[in-house]
């Protein structure tokens, strides 16, 4: 199909305010009478609350309040509290915030309040957990035993806490990398597991740990907010826009029609900021009790804790390929630090095998265990991505076990538009798994590349291969759109500006629809109060699919009221107009029509559904409030995604890289990177690019960088700053990223895309570890990251690698 | 790295204002500014930012991040780690790109600080660099891109011509989580045909 706008490169609107510094996040809004908040946080891991006098701290010149538990109602956990009430589970929890008119001065109140603890057992590692006798994260106990199935990545969960304990000998077992025999406390399975093995010529069986990584968004998450006249103004920082309003209104008691959120820019949220998160709930509830504007700032510090982190995983696998290199069978434990929150991407996890390898059995058996860490949340492709980096060198083993070619071997097994995936095995709306590897190994030379003597000087020469997926899209949205009395359209999108431009992206699809003038159209956004409609949260790779599904409904909406409106005009039915620079004209006679403004001035005349006076019964209320404050000022067209559905919309990556490593140092060099997605239509190439890019620089961070460390001695983190949980710089990458994409419609969006911001880092840290494994004789190390201690240890001949699956120690 | 600003100056200026970094980074309250006891540091200072000369008071132990976002509201600077890793707060000093959060604005009284607000020419036209930085789409969040921007002005300043990777190294102490680096080396390239 040939777009107007679809495909196309074009400015963002956001862009220039930040080359020039005009651009304003969360911290930069100020208010009259604004004061101060700081918050008082947990110095110790594990322990309860006896008492707080913070009496000599209220007594304070420049002192304007406080607010604790106390005013807040009560949260079970292990949903993450705004403040602790009884017991704090994790260093860097916040137990009270404190205002003043400066924030010095509330940082030296903090001092003045004393806060009485009783110390508790505290465990950083799961396994020193789950085994008999080990120390429990809550009073109550280890585990999450779930009453209702496990939600999305950013829905709590619902169960009841309790101990759950290992014989020592089977965590000992688990440790040396067997297969342990304990209780589990979720998982799934679909097929004949025991006779796909049976069937299997290699089986490859490997223990494997990947660390907990902070999320290091550059934007400490900051909130200003004030209320005025019974509203409460937010200004957040924030991944998502509409999706945020419901949560945070539930965290401050109010109905979300009382609540604006003002979110023009956030510095980044990778899944941290996906929805409401507790500090906004404490910045919120402590203006409302003031009744002053009051602004809430994190420090980098703070945000190591309470920006919460990527889950780590202590795990076991058997894989199973049959002589022909199909893989028959996957059996997978999965033991997920679930920090104080619970957070488990187990079954993501499991699901990144299910779709990339397509193997005909398989079971997961899951148990995520609390621990005195971070929190823990989604963050770029949860559960599928650092199960990518661990999955990528134990395929490959398989793969040389039978003498096959890893390419030859992923692109056997990938999966197509008629594949099943996950544990009911359900469709995918397309596929094109293998049309990206063929063009990737083109693109990388791969042939040549992989025949290539792997040493060159002090330098081990590594080639890898690896892919990413994420679920990437979802039904069901509102789109809003709006034609003025002049002409303008303006696109009323909910998706918030997390620096991807898919907001904006997925606007133009109204253009698309439309066949208007890009700059005749205007994009509304980043206020709750300027009318936008309900929308998905940004996160999961979602936003492409599902935004452009929903504003194509709402401009088809728009669309339909302008040829009815000119068949109300000129006669005929709406079969019998066509549109063309921006008016709406018989077909048989283009003389006979009226432009768009004119269609939106009968709008309002006409009223009703022409001009959002009424709107569709299957509308989220959300968008009903949109649309009842923009009613009569225009042609509205405003609808929910109704379109027809199939499955899940997969976002899938190759990357191919080219490594050395250095024998004496250890350090890790990236030559060379391609990457090829599959992920239908690109709708915007430079946005593609960024994500793709983006997720490349994140899959070498992963692979050799990023780690939670904690002290097992005391439970301190050992990470505070970014250089302690080192993020990659320029140096670190390639100067050159090559990306493309397989650049095939998908069927079930009719502008063609769907998302790929999270398995650009998948297939990135799975080809690095491809490729590190492939660098030093199929050495796997089974685990994450790979750091150069590690590789000269093993270069000197000292064993190191998965065993004793050391989490958040190492 | 400006030589004249060293990270031993920066400790050596705290401890001459006999005040440590106020912890939390926060905003101060103005008092007294005008009476000092003798020996103290002057706090009503003038100091030149993007080419005006601005009259502001300054406790001994502020760092320039905070004199700019604060006290002359250039929220373009942006704070993310307050402690020299990231470069997201970085300024010109005399054309030297410098980490604002790592100097003390008592030091830079007579030299000419430049920030992300004040490259722009008088007429509102876009430095080299922002006009590159748009073609290429460089930023992806932009909470970095003001330091990127800064960094990659100072590197065309010294090197108008830069190879890709002596852009590379010039902007290698701007740290991005988004993983926009090759966009924003595109953007330096771009920018050095541009100035050509």
């Amino acid at each position: 199909m040939t777009f107007m706008h679809i495909g196309k490169d074009f400015v963002p609107p956001d862009v220039e305010g930040k080359v020039t510094g005009d651009a304003k996040y969360a911290e930069d809004f100020r208010r009259e009478g604004m004061v101060f908040a700081r918050l008082l946080t947990s110095p110790m891991p594990s322990a309860r609350i006896v008492s707080i006098d913070a009496s000599a701290a209220l007594r304070m010149d420049g002192v304007v309040g406080i607010i604790t538990a106390d005013d807040l109602p009560p949260s079970a956990p292990p949903a993450n509290p705004m403040l602790a009430s009884e017991y704090v589970t994790y260093i860097g929890q916040p137990i009270l915030a404190i205002a003043a008119i400066s924030e010095h001065i509330a940082e030296n109140a903090l001092a003045q309040i004393n806060v009485q603890f009783e110390r508790r057992d505290f465990v950083v590692d799961p396994l020193d957990s789950l085994v008999e006798g080990g120390p429990d994260a809550y009073p109550e106990g280890n585990a999450m035993v779930l009453t209702a199935p496990e939600g999305d990545e950013n829905t709590a969960l619902v169960g009841r806490i309790q101990p759950v304990k290992w014989k020592a000998e089977e965590i000992a077992k688990f440790r040396r990398g067997e297969e342990p025999d304990g209780d589990f406390t979720a998982g799934w399975e679909y097929g004949e597991l025991e006779a796909e093995f049976a069937q299997c010529d290699v089986i490859v069986e490997e223990s494997f740990v990947t660390a907990g990584t902070p999320h290091q968004c550059m934007e400490p998450r900051t909130s200003m907010v004030y209320w005025e006249n019974g509203k409460c103004y937010f200004h957040a920082s924030t991944q998502s826009q509409s999706s945020v309003n419901n949560g945070l209104a539930a965290m401050l008691g109010i109905d979300p029609a009382d609540l604006c959120v003002i979110n023009e820019n956030t510095g980044g949220g990778f899944g941290s900021k996906g929805t409401s998160y507790p500090t906004m709930g404490i910045s919120g509830n402590l203006s409302r009790l003031l009744n002053r504007p009051v602004q809430l700032r994190i420090t980098r510090e703070e945000e190591f804790y309470i920006g919460i982190g990527r889950p780590g995983m202590q795990g076991w696998i058997k894989t199973g390929l049959k002589a022909d290199g199909t893989v028959a069978a996957v059996d997978l434990i999965i033991v997920s630090d679930g920090g104080p929150t619970g957070q488990n991407s187990a079954s993501s996890s499991a699901g990144h095998i299910s779709v990339l390898f397509q193997p005909a059995a398989m079971r997961l058996r899951n148990i995520p265990i609390f621990t005195n860490t971070a929190p823990r949340g989604a963050q770029r492709g949860p559960g599928q991505n650092e199960m990518a980096a661990v999955l990528a060198p134990i395929m490959d083993k398989a793969a040389n076990q039978l003498g096959m070619d890893r390419v030859e071997f992923r692109r056997l097994n990938a999966p197509n538009s008629d594949s099943g995936i996950y544990e009911a095995q359900g469709p995918v709306t397309s596929a094109f798994m293998a049309q990206a590897i063929d063009k990737g190994a083109t693109m990388f030379d791969w042939q040549n590349k992989v025949n290539t003597p792997r040493r060159r000087g002090n330098k081990l020469v590594g080639i890898g291969v690896g892919q990413g997926y994420h679920g990437a899209g979802g039904y069901g949205y509102d789109g809003l759109v709006r034609i003025h009395p002049d002409g303008k359209i303006e696109i009323h999108s909910g998706v918030g500006n997390l620096g991807t431009y898919s907001y904006a992206s997925t606007s133009r699809t109204v253009a698309e629809v439309l066949q208007c003038d890009w700059d005749n159209c205007q994009i509304t956004h980043a206020r709750t109060d300027r009318h936008l409609p309900h929308s998905s949260v940004q996160g999961g790779s979602n936003t492409i699919f599902t935004h452009s599904r929903a504003n194509y409904a709402a401009a088809m909406d728009a669309l339909t009221k302008l040829k009815e409106i000119a068949a109300g005009e000129f006669g005929g039915s709406v079969d019998d107009y066509s549109i063309g620079d921006e008016r709406v004209f018989r077909t048989d006679d283009s003389t006979t029509g009226m432009t768009y403004a004119e269609a939106a001035q009968k709008a309002i005349e006409l009223g009703g559904r022409y001009s959002g006076a009424e709107f569709p019964d299957d509308i989220n209320p959300i968008t009903q409030r949109a649309v009842a404050g923009i009613a009569g000022t225009g042609l509205v067209g405003v609808a929910k995604d109704n379109l027809e559905r199939k499955g899940t919309p997969p976002g899938q990556i190759v990357g191919f890289v080219e490594i050395e490593i250095d024998v004496d140092t250890g350090k890790i060099e990236v030559m060379d990177y391609v990457a090829v997605a599959d992920c239908g239509t690109i709708m915007h190439p430079q946005g593609f690019s960024q994500q793709m890019n983006g997720g490349g620089v994140w899959g070498i961070g992963m692979a050799a960088y990023e780690r939670h460390v904690y002290d097992p001695q005391n439970g301190l983190p050992a990470n505070v700053g970014l250089y302690q949980s080192k993020l990659p710089s320029m140096l670190d990458v390639p100067a050159n990223m090559a990306t493309a994409a397989a650049d095939i419609p998908d069927p079930f969006n009719p502008m063609g895309g769907r998302g790929i911001g999270e398995p650009s880092q998948g297939c990135a840290v799975a080809a690095m570890t491809s490729a590190i494994a492939d660098a030093l004789d199929g050495h796997l190390f089974n685990r994450v990251p790979v750091t150069p201690d590690m590789v000269v240890n093993h270069l000197a001949g000292n064993t190191v690698n998965s065993v004793p699956l050391k989490l958040n120690t190492f | 790295m400006n030589p004249k600003i060293t990270r031993r100056r920066f400790i050596k200026g705290v401890i001459y204002s006999a005040a440590a970094a106020v912890p939390g980074a926060g905003y101060y309250v103005a008092t007294a500014a005008s009476s000092r006891p003798a020996g103290a540091v002057e706090r009503l200072i003038s100091i030149n930012v993007n080419g005006r000369t601005r009259r502001v008071d300054v406790l001994p132990q502020e760092t320039l991040t905070h004199t700019l976002r604060y006290r002359l509201n250039l929220t373009g600077t942006k704070l993310a780690c307050n402690r020299g890793e990231c470069g997201a707060c970085t300024v010109m000093i005399n054309d030297v790109a410098n980490y604002s959060c790592s100097v003390l604005t008592q030091q830079v009284k007579g030299k000419q600080i430049t920030t992300v607000e004040g490259l722009r020419a008088a007429d509102g036209t876009l430095h080299p660099v922002q006009q590159a930085f748009i073609e290429e789409l460089s930023p992806q969040c932009g909470f970095c891109t003001p330091g990127q921007v800064v960094s990659a002005a100072a590197l065309l300043i010294a090197n108008p011509n830069p190879t890709r990777e002596e852009a590379r190294q010039g902007l290698s102490g701007n740290l991005c989580r988004c993983g926009a680096y090759d966009h924003y080396l595109n953007g330096v390239m771009r920018a050095a045909e541009l100035i050509a």
